[in-house]
């Protein structure tokens, strides 16, 4: 029987090591003599005192629940998917093809072709690290960084020679035309008179990552596919024992996990620049290891840890604007969050661990 | 092409190989003792920011070399604590401290500098200068081998022969020392190496540390040799290039030199597409030139052409009794 009970384990494990991020990062801003307490203030007018900002926040918040949710689907197998980044790419490079190569009549079906697009990218980006991992047992991790890089390469030889429209010096793709051009929030919440900001890129695609987030609680815990991911990730010659194929879990997590990767380009692709771009992706890929780790790989943490994510960015280009702390802090605090939440969860863990074993003594005496 | 260019090409092979080969030694001396490092780029970009930071601020670019190698060395230290003292993921442990770095050095460079996450171009003293080396002028007209000496061998950084000089040392202290024969038993069966009694722990720190060491000179190496000055993200994945070096030479140190040699002869290529044009008559993509240190890995991983099978105990904590 675990040691430390399952609300401490969901709820004041994460907790804690977010305080401990917290503190560090306030400490950090104090050494470079800027008041935290304004700086926290700052951030949060910035991000959540009006529409404006909860648009960048929520546009932020779809790009990590995407990236989030496909670190997660991973890690249930087991397996530490760090090419977010580069399945995104592509999955913004198949976006770009759908957006550009048909002339659709209505952005619904548009959006639709583009997320399959996406997703297909995405997958098939994750599918030779993956197959490699299956088959011929090169280690996930490494072969998913290089696949990153290659990534890069071939997005910048797709751009410069490829789809560069003529005369154009920037390494992009045309405009994506008018006609798939996807609703804002400002549109959606229009319809039923509720105000929001016209300038702030939050779209439609939000309320798909949110319903990709149920999607995904309902493949893992309430399919058959779910639990032989979970129970693979859990124990392999176990799950081997029972008759898992370790091949095709493998092989199956790592697609949905690149899809999911991939139809993140809907939202900054599609939804907001509306071209392809060489640097679309901005990190988000990286980012959904963070929120994976926060969230414990739970739909529903996950959903949390990416507002609380698209809070910081957001935040953070506000402080960037008005104080002299540049944007990098937010790149310090997600480094203190996958630290302790990733690597030194046993340094919260541990002492928590005593004090339960303690109570429980003192309850049985 | 002619010899002289050839002999251009393989100058900047050796510039740009030195602090891949650095990086490379160091992450060899971690792996083989069961830590997996991907935060070789962080701790090479740490080191980058401080050597040029402090030595810009003291004129002294050995100040600089000592406070790049002290950065590093505090990052790896985190590294230890995360996956040796609490046993934490090795790998996830790498990426925080890659993140880290990579906030931290714009973070004080613009509270230190007010640059924009730069640090100011660094003259003088506050570089490692080009050593000529003995009658590298009279030589240089010696035909064939003249230039060889004179152009190639001679005129780089202390930091180059440093990091060539490191090579046949690591071999020899990984396979010539009593202490390499543990460091390399600890990263295959800790179990046993704690049944001799000796310390798993201590081993682990060690090589932590060591690697910390070699980081520090890399991006030493970039900040004040290589360029003057630090900017923003200035080890640009070469951290990732040398980790895939090291799978490259299956985690041995003259092999790591062959390889980082390899990738510094593309990354020379890259800026000189007019010299394969002119030698294999066809135009090469400078993406393709940029991405095939990672495919060439790929396929070594995939173990298509000999397999690249790495330390046993690599990335898992050694828990001493259960």
């Amino acid at each position: 029987m675990d040691v430390v009970p399952k609300w401490a384990e969901v709820i004041l494990v994460p907790l804690i090591s977010l305080i401990l991020a917290a503190l560090l990062s306030a400490l950090v801003i104090l050494a470079i003599g800027e008041d935290p307490i304004a700086a926290v203030n700052l951030m949060i007018t910035g991000a959540l005192g009006s529409t404006y900002g909860w648009g960048y926040t929520l546009y932020y918040a779809t790009n990590f629940l995407f990236t989030g949710l496909a670190v997660s689907v991973a890690f249930h197998a087991g397996l530490f998917n760090i090419g977010g980044e580069g399945q995104a790419m592509l999955g913004g490079l198949g976006v770009a093809l759908a957006c550009l190569l048909i002339p659709w009549p209505h952005w619904t079906i548009a959006l639709l072709a583009a997320t399959v697009m996406a997703g297909l990218f995405g997958a098939a980006w994750a599918a030779i690290p993956a197959f490699l991992q299956a088959k011929r047992g090169s280690h996930i991790v490494i072969t998913t960084i290089m696949f990153n890089f290659i990534a890069a390469a071939v997005l910048n030889y797709v751009l410069v020679n490829l789809m560069r429209p003529a005369g154009s010096m920037d390494p992009a793709t045309a405009r994506f035309p008018e006609a798939v051009h996807l609703p804002t929030l400002h549109d959606i919440l229009g319809l039923v008179g509720i105000e929001f900001s016209r300038a702030a890129p939050a779209n439609v695609t939000f309320l798909i990552a949110i319903l990709a987030c149920v999607l995904v609680w309902l493949l893992m815990w309430r399919t058959w596919l779910g639990y032989e991911i979970r129970s693979y990730g859990k124990s392999e010659p176990a799950a081997r024992y029972a008759g898992i194929s370790p091949v095709a879990i493998t092989m199956i997590a790592m697609l949905i996990s690149g899809a999911l990767a991939g139809m993140m380009a809907i939202n900054n692709v599609m939804g907001e620049a509306e071209r392809l771009v060489l640097n679309a992706v901005e990190g988000a890929g990286f980012i959904g290891i963070a929120v994976a780790l926060m969230g414990r790989s739970h739909p529903f943490g996950v959903f949390l840890a990416a507002i609380l994510f698209g809070f910081l960015y957001q935040g953070g280009a506000e402080l960037a604007l008005w104080t002299s702390i540049p944007r990098e802090l937010i790149v310090v605090i997600q480094a203190l969050v996958i630290l302790f939440t990733g690597a030194l969860d046993n340094m919260v863990r541990m002492p928590l661990e005593r004090i339960f074993l303690m109570l429980r003594r003192r309850r049985d005496a | 092409m002619d010899f002289l260019t050839l002999i251009q090409l393989l100058d900047s092979t050796v510039r740009l190989a030195t602090p891949l080969l650095l990086a490379c030694l160091a992450g060899l001396f971690s792996e083989r003792a069961g830590i997996f490092d991907i935060g070789l780029e962080g701790k090479m970009l740490a080191a980058a920011f401080f050597s040029a930071a402090i030595a810009a601020l003291t004129g002294s670019v050995w100040l600089g070399l000592l406070a790049g190698i002290a950065a590093s060395m505090s990052l790896s230290l985190l590294h230890g604590l995360a996956s040796i003292t609490f046993r934490g993921n090795q790998l996830i442990s790498g990426v925080a401290i890659n993140f880290l770095a990579a906030g931290l050095t714009v973070l004080i460079a613009q509270d230190w500098f007010q640059q924009g996450g730069r640090t100011p171009s660094l003259m003088g003293g506050g570089r490692f200068e080009p050593i000529t080396l003995p009658f590298a002028e009279a030589l240089a007209q010696v035909p064939l081998l003249g230039p060889i000496y004179s152009e190639l061998i001679s005129g780089h950084s202390i930091l180059v022969y440093i990091a060539f000089a490191t090579v046949p040392l690591t071999w020899w202290v990984l396979y010539r020392t009593r202490f390499g024969l543990r460091l390399r038993a600890v990263g295959e069966n800790p179990a046993a190496v704690d049944t001799a009694g000796v310390s798993v722990v201590a081993l682990r720190y060690a090589a932590v540390l060591i690697c910390g060491v070699l980081c520090g000179i890399a991006g030493a190496y970039l900040s004040t040799a290589l360029q003057a000055g630090f900017v923003k993200d200035m080890s640009a994945g070469r951290g990732f290039i040398a980790l895939a070096a090291l799978i490259f030479a299956k985690w041995r140190p003259w092999y790591a030199l062959y390889a980082t040699l390899l990738f510094g002869l593309f990354g020379a290529l890259e800026t000189r597409p007019d010299v394969i044009e002119a030698v294999i008559g066809i135009r090469v993509q400078g993406q393709l030139l940029g991405a095939l240190p990672y495919i060439m890995t790929v396929i070594i991983l995939a173990g298509f052409v000999g397999k690249a099978i790495p330390p046993r105990a690599g990335g898992t904590p050694y828990v001493k009794e259960r």
